[in-house]
């Protein structure tokens, strides 16, 4: 009985780790800018491109920034989510317009709806790798003081939005 | 996101079937290839690696095309890119990486350089952005001793295993011979000794 119980006790140990790691999300990397500064930025307006948006034009409110491209299939997921939450009044969202065509970003907000207060054009991905971002959508909650307080990777799903986005930003706000 | 095929593999299945160019064996039907034990391959997917490595050609002229401006930055930047990895393939080097973020990323190193920033300083500005996970060589910290350690950790504890198992094998029995067992022993050991 004793021969059997060490290779039953690596057996087991062995069967725990492989289930936490199928369990793991490699996919999303922790970003190391959580409870950083957000990274300065004065990007043109997707409508108004004369128009510049700084990161210091946002300071003093709690906003949503939201990675999109007109190429990203994953955010047609999340777009109508977005659009929801944009005429429900709770947060503001900014859009970092990815590596994108401006009139193909135009036409695809006019398709789809448009949730931002604004559109950031990001047409080199700069700002992009400023945030670390590596994969579109991704969304920011970001602070009064400009602080970044969460990083959400992937299309937001109503549950990201309800247990985890909206009480944070309730949060922030009180 | 491109899912590019390795290169390196298209080629390396390329050099495969070079190397048993004057067998014919292959084109025939089902051959065990010599360095592959246990995978059949057939003619078609003999046909579809060398449509690869036709493949692997064009992409590989494509990769090579920016070290004609300056082959000393270039080999710079390749030598930092390598030390890191690529978000989008994660197993994949920034280097070795076709994704659209990876190229941005080699962009991003080349003007550091030009900007005469140390691979100290690149290395940094990646992870302030990534974390270590960019990073192919992780720092030793308080988070990661697990990952620099476990191996020699596991060395450690086979190495006392195989200790004991030694030991325990060398040890004499404790039980003691029963009387015939012993009268045994000593004839079959005075037989041996005659003999010798």
């Amino acid at each position: 009985m004793k021969r059997y119980l060490l290779p039953l006790i690596v057996f087991v140990v062995l069967l725990g780790f492989l289930a936490v790691g199928l369990n793991l999300k490699p996919r999303e990397v922790p970003s190391p800018l959580i409870d950083k500064p957000a990274p300065a930025f004065k990007l043109a307006r997707l409508d108004a491109p004369d128009k510049q948006l700084s990161l210091q034009d946002l300071q003093g409110k709690v906003w949503l920034l939201n990675v999109w491209a007109s190429w990203c299939v994953a955010c047609r997921v999340e777009h109508p989510l977005l659009v929801d939450l944009a005429g429900s009044g709770t947060v503001p969202i900014y859009g970092l317009n990815y590596k994108d065509k401006r009139d193909d970003a135009i036409a695809w907000l006019a398709k789809h709806g448009n949730p931002y207060v604004a559109s950031l054009s990001d047409t080199e991905g700069l700002i992009g790798i400023d945030y670390g971002v590596y994969g579109v959508p991704e969304t920011f909650v970001i602070d009064k003081a400009g602080v970044i307080r969460l990083k959400h990777i992937g299309p937001v799903t109503p549950e990201v939005l309800r247990d985890t986005i909206l009480p944070l930003v309730k949060k922030l706000n009180a | 996101m491109l899912d590019v095929p390795s290169p390196a593999a298209a080629c390396g299945g390329a050099g495969r079937r070079d190397g048993s160019s004057s067998d014919s064996a292959p084109l025939r039907g089902r051959h065990w290839w010599p360095c592959e034990a246990g995978s059949a391959v057939s003619a078609r997917s003999v046909i579809a690696a060398l449509l690869l490595a036709l493949l692997c050609v064009g992409v590989s002229a494509q990769d090579a095309r920016p070290l004609a401006d300056d082959p000393v930055l270039e080999a710079q930047v390749m030598r930092i890119a390598e030390e890191l990895r690529c978000l989008v393939c994660q197993n994949e080097t920034i280097a070795a990486s076709h994704a659209d973020l990876a190229v941005d990323l080699r962009k991003q190193i080349r003007q550091k350089l030009q900007q005469g920033q140390s691979q100290q300083q690149i290395l940094d500005f990646m992870v302030q952005r990534y974390g270590d996970f960019v990073l192919y060589r992780p720092p030793v910290k308080s988070s990661t001793w697990l990952l620099w350690g476990g191996p020699f950790l596991l060395l450690g504890a086979a190495l006392v295993g195989l200790i004991l198992n030694i030991r325990r094998r060398r040890s004499p029995a404790s039980v003691p011979l029963r009387s015939d067992e012993a009268e045994r022993v000593r004839r079959l050991l005075g037989e041996e000794k005659s003999e010798a």
